[in-house]
Formats: C-alpha cells, sequence, structure tokens
C-alpha cells in the first residue's frame, strides 16, 4: 500500500471537508426574516397598505370626495357603507384607502430623503474628522436642541399648510438624527484596520469611502431609519390634525381625524377608525423595524 | 542594486493632547530579498516604522523628518495617484488581527480582486481569476470554493491566509508584517510562518516582520534588529544576535525565556518598565534599567558601534567583552 508523504503544515493535505455553501449576507438576512413570524405578519400589513394606496385608483371604490347629505355619519357596517360615513357623508373605506395613500406617502418620503441626506453628511463627519466634523455635528446638535414635534409644527407653521411644505419640514426633522447616528457609526468603522489594509493596499480616499465605509455602515443607519419611519407616519398625521399639513377635502388620516373629532358623542367608533388606522401602521412599521435590526445583526 | 530599505534619520512624533516621540533616529537598510524581523516590546516603535513606510500615519497629528527610500523611491515625497500606486504595488501589508483587517461584508475573493483590478488595471474575471490563484499559493484548501466565502466563515488560520494572499496579490518588493502570527494558535504560528518563508523565496521578495517574539524572530528572518524606545539598539544578522548579544537590552530578552528554567524557579526578567517617551531621551534610554549602566550612560546618548560589516550596537559597554552580569 503506498503511503502518501503529506506535510503536516499543508492544510491542503488535510481531508477535504465539506466547506459550507457559502451564504451571501442578503441572503442570510432574508432566511432569518422568514423564520419571524411577528415581523413577517407586520411585513405583510405595510405591504397590502402600500400596495392599496398605490393602486386605490384601480380598486373599484367610489369617488372619495362625493358626499351625501341625507347619508352622513352612518355607522360601521351600513349596506353599501360596511365602514360608514362620515360627517359630509363620505364612504369612510374609501377615504381611509385614499386617505393611506398621503399619510404614507408624508410618511415614509422624508425619511427616505433625510436618509440620503443624513448619511451623506454623517458620513463624511466622521471620516474627514477634524474641522468638518465638528462644523456638521454642531449645527446639528442646534436641531436636536427642538424637539422633533414642536421643530416640525415651527418649520411647517412657518413655511404654510400643504402637502410640499410638510415633507420639507419633515426631513428636516429627521435629518440630525440620522447623521448623528451616520456619524457614530462611521467614527466606529473608521478606526478598524480593514479601512488601514485597504488603503495599505493603495485604495484611494474615495474608494475606502464607496467601498468599505458606506458597505459597513448603511445597515445600522438603515435600520435606524426605518424605526423613524412610524414617528415621522405620526407627526405626518399631527401636522395634518392641526391644520398645518394636508388641506381638505383631501383625504387623510391625521386631518380625517380631526374632522370625526366633532362626531364623536354621535359616533364614536366612526371618529375612532383614522386613528385605528394610523396605529396599526405605525406599530406595524415599528414591529418590522425591530425585526429587520435583529435580521440584519445591528448590535447597538 | 538599489536597497530594497534605506531608512536615513527617521524621527516620528505624534502630536496631540500629549506629545510622543515614537520613533528617535531610525535608520535602517535592507537588501533585496532579505528577510528583517524587528524586536521589541509593545510601543516600541516597530508598528510605527511600518506605518510610516506606507505612509499610513495621519499627517495632521504628526511630524515625521528623515529620509525613507524604498526601492529609490523617496516615500515622503509621494502623494494621490503615485501613492495609491506605491502602497499595495511596492509594499504591502499583513495585519496582526486578520478578523478586522478583512471587510466583513464583502467575500475574501471580491476583496482580493478589488485590489488586483486597482493595481493591474485588469477585469474582474481576470482579477478573480488572479484571486484563486492566490488563495491557491497560501495553500487554502479548495480555494474555488473558499474564494466565495465571507471572512467570518473561515478559521483565524485561514484569515490570515487570506491577508497574506491579498498583501501579495499584486507581487510587491516588500512585504510587512506586523506581528502576524500573534493573534493565531502556536500550531497555526508555525504554520502560517512556514508559508511566509516558503512565499519570501517564491516571490523573492523583502518582508519586515514586526514581532515581540524573539522565538518567532529567529524562525523566520535572517537578519535582526532590536527596537527600544523607539530606536534601534541593536543590529545584526540573527546568528550574531543569538550568539553574540552586545546590548545588554537583547541579552535581557534572550535570557527571559521559559527554557532552561528549573520548575519553581523565577524567570529572569528584565526589570523596570519602558521609559514613556514624552520628552526626547537625551541618555540611554535603557540606562535606568540596565544592570551594567555607568555614569556616563545616563549623560548622553551612547554612539553606535559597529563591530563588523552591517552589525551595530548602541551601548557605551558593547565593546566589552561579555562578562558574568
Amino acid at each position: 500500500m503506498a503511503v502518501v508523504e503529506t506535510d503536516p503544515t499543508d492544510p491542503r493535505a488535510a481531508p477535504d471537508m465539506a466547506v459550507a455553501k457559502p451564504q451571501g449576507y442578503w441572503s442570510g438576512v432574508m432566511s432569518r426574516l422568514v423564520r419571524d413570524p411577528v415581523t413577517m405578519l407586520c411585513a405583510g400589513v405595510v405591504l397590502a397598505l402600500i400596495l392599496a394606496a398605490i393602486f386605490a385608483p384601480f380598486l373599484g371604490l367610489g369617488d372619495p370626495y362625493k358626499g351625501s347629505m341625507i347619508a352622513r355619519l352612518k355607522p360601521l357596517g351600513t349596506a353599501g357603507h360596511i365602514l360608514g360615513t362620515d360627517e359630509q357623508g363620505r364612504d369612510m373605506l374609501v377615504r381611509l384607502i385614499y386617505g393611506g395613500r398621503l399619510t404614507l406617502f408624508i410618511g415614509l418620503v422624508p425619511v427616505v430623503l433625510a436618509f440620503f441626506i443624513g448619511s451623506a453628511l454623517g458620513i463624511t463627519a466622521g471620516y474627514v474628522g477634524g474641522l468638518t466634523n465638528t462644523l456638521i455635528m454642531r449645527t446639528v446638535d442646534v436641531f436636536f436642541a427642538f424637539p422633533s414635534v414642536l421643530l416640525a409644527i415651527a418649520i411647517s407653521g412657518a413655511l404654510g399648510a400643504g402637502i410640499t411644505n410638510s415633507l420639507v419640514s419633515l426631513t428636516i426633522v429627521f435629518v440630525p438624527p440620522i447623521t448623528r447616528v451616520a456619524e457614530a457609526v462611521t467614527s466606529g468603522v473608521r478606526k478598524l484596520d480593514y479601512i488601514d489594509a485597504a488603503r495599505a493596499t493603495g485604495a484611494s480616499a474615495w474608494t475606502v469611502i464607496r467601498v468599505h465605509v458606506i458597505g459597513n455602515v448603511l445597515s445600522p443607519i438603515f435600520v435606524y431609519a426605518s424605526s423613524l419611519t412610524s414617528v415621522c407616519m405620526i407627526l405626518a398625521a399631527g401636522l395634518s390634525f392641526l391644520g398645518i399639513g394636508v388641506r381638505p377635502p383631501e383625504p387623510e388620516w391625521g386631518l380625517m381625524l380631526n374632522t370625526l373629532r366633532s362626531a364623536i358623542y354621535v359616533n364614536p367608533w366612526l371618529s375612532a377608525l383614522p386613528g385605528v388606522m394610523i396605529f396599526v401602521t405605525s406599530l406595524c412599521l415599528n414591529l418590522l423595524s425591530d425585526g429587520l435590526r435583529s435580521a440584519m445583526n445591528v448590535r447597538d | 542594486m538599489t536597497k530594497l530599505v534605506d531608512i536615513q534619520n527617521l524621527n516620528v512624533c505624534f502630536k496631540g493632547k500629549r506629545t510622543v516621540h515614537a520613533l528617535n533616529d531610525v535608520s535602517l537598510a535592507m537588501e533585496q530579498g532579505e528577510t528583517l524581523a524587528l524586536l521589541g516590546e509593545s510601543g516600541s516603535g516597530k508598528s510605527v516604522t511600518l506605518k510610516t513606510l506606507l505612509g499610513l500615519l495621519p499627517p495632521k497629528r504628526t511630524q515625521i523628518d528623515g529620509k525613507i527610500a524604498v526601492n529609490g523611491i523617496d516615500v515622503m515625497s509621494l502623494r494621490g495617484k503615485a501613492l495609491q500606486r506605491y502602497r499595495g504595488g511596492e509594499v504591502s501589508m499583513v495585519f496582526q488581527e486578520p478578523a478586522l483587517a478583512l471587510d466583513p461584508v464583502y467575500t475574501v475573493g471580491h476583496q482580493i480582486a478589488e485590489a488586483v483590478m486597482r493595481h493591474k488595471g485588469v477585469n474582474k474575471a481576470e482579477a478573480m481569476s488572479t484571486a484563486l490563484d492566490m488563495l491557491d499559493r497560501v495553500r487554502i484548501p479548495s480555494a474555488n470554493r473558499r474564494l466565495h466565502t465571507y471572512p467570518h466563515e473561515l478559521s483565524g488560520g485561514m484569515r490570515q491566509r487570506v491577508m497574506i494572499a491579498l498583501a501579495l496579490a499584486c507581487r510587491p518588493r516588500l512585504l510587512l508584517a506586523d506581528e502576524p502570527t500573534t493573534a493565531l494558535d502556536a500550531t497555526v504560528q508555525i504554520q502560517i510562518l512556514l508559508l511566509l518563508r516558503e512565499l519570501q523565496k517564491e516571490f523573492g521578495m523583502g518582508v519586515i516582520f514586526v514581532t515581540h517574539d524573539i522565538g518567532v524572530a529567529v524562525e523566520i528572518s535572517e537578519r535582526i534588529a532590536v527596537m527600544y524606545a523607539g530606536q534601534i539598539i541593536e543590529e545584526g544578522t540573527t546568528r550574531e544576535i543569538i550568539r553574540d548579544a552586545r546590548h545588554p537590552y537583547t541579552r535581557g530578552l534572550l535570557a527571559a525565556n521559559l527554557h532552561d528554567v528549573a520548575r519553581g524557579e523565577r524567570l529572569n526578567a528584565i526589570p523596570g518598565a519602558p521609559p514613556a517617551l514624552e520628552v526626547r531621551p537625551e541618555s540611554c534610554p535603557f540606562a535606568p534599567r540596565c544592570p551594567v549602566a555607568m555614569a556616563e550612560c545616563r549623560a548622553a546618548l551612547p554612539p553606535v558601534f559597529h563591530p563588523s560589516d552591517r552589525r551595530r550596537v548602541a551601548c557605551l559597554r558593547a565593546a566589552e567583552p561579555i562578562a558574568a552580569e
């Protein structure tokens, strides 16, 4: 029998043990998400709301602006109006679905905008450091002096009511916290050996940021931003409720809550409906963000 | 033939809340293809020397004087694109902790290929085949499957092999190894040392190997330079250092090993601790701990003796025959 000489220091000589099939980062995240029923349920609800909002005009629903003087404040379960009608006789189901359009739009867009602006500012501040860091972070700190609700009201009040102004004011509210998180994770990553290792193999500063910094800081920032969507949605509804957001007769949950407020003694369940929608949506967004955080292994 | 490394009177000083004179008048020369071990304890300036060679120190807070030439290239004057070509192309580095030196969000093949694309200007497919070849050269089993694994899926030894593959992918003339075996198990350590030695012969490159482990230095290197308090206090071939150490610090290091010590007996440690380098040493920095120090040692920096070619000792008593201490 031939004895094969093996070099003990050469691991190639070791029996080729089955190398586990490499799993990418995102497929790992997906497989963890799928195993989490609460997150999946919340993702389903949010997805259904978003789809309903996008495809509302194609669902064969009635006109959300068309009222009827004789069918006002009908209770839940009325024939033809499953969720009743509002104070002008408009169908609540239709208005809630169309209302989701605006509320979700004003709830998500500022966070997405703030995510890009805040990440850019925070990564720049964290990576460059020094005077640049001081300038960006101290400016951001000024915004922290105001509670977010107050800041949103102040900016919206100054700009005036309207959808665009709500978007602008909410974006300004959410840029500072995202910048701060981005700066913190970036300055943590910048000190790590692989950044030096990348520079030692001749990567330019731009390559280091684009490949190694962004690749490592984006998921914590993303998870943090996703946790802000529910806050943003509540703030958006709050602005409309106060009359400095969306203007009537647009269907919007916060605005509907305001106009139905007067009907609370006549038909309390009806006036609670927009609140229920806000509550369920923000709960699902929060739980979804928690699920994403654990699936993406973000520790903080 | 140009010297591979020629460092002349290098001074590195960190400014900040506290000034630290990390390197004081370091001169070092290496021929092509040589392996040099920089030996010294923590804070003696080994890693600073390596980082200065790569120009990795933060320019705002560091003051660097002196001349560094690698293969005739004046490192200190390199900027921008030329510096990027030099880093990784001419000189590259293996870090101490492979778990931290590899980016966790990219596959190892991707990371090696990225460096190859940067320097050789080839397309992704060619770069990946170079990466595969490199993984094979660092003796990684089933390299084509490892190519698509993430760093966390590999063991410490494997990660260090990947790190070496990454450093050597662009065929540098000089490899800087910053304690590459410190974070590894003893059995893996020797594998990595043997691998580095083989690759050094295969590629004909020079290696500067930083370590605090005298055993490792002896195993890997032809020459040893001993550092203390930001200075090179003794340099010679490995044989000269082991057989005929002249500096009391080197002798102390050699005496402080575990071999030939009876059980229960106290180890031969060097008393005291190295000096804080907040002021530039004006006298022999080792004098406070030195068993044979004289009044002159505390008065001025000791002169450098050259007992033979390329051998030097910075000690007043180096010329004396080795006396029983």
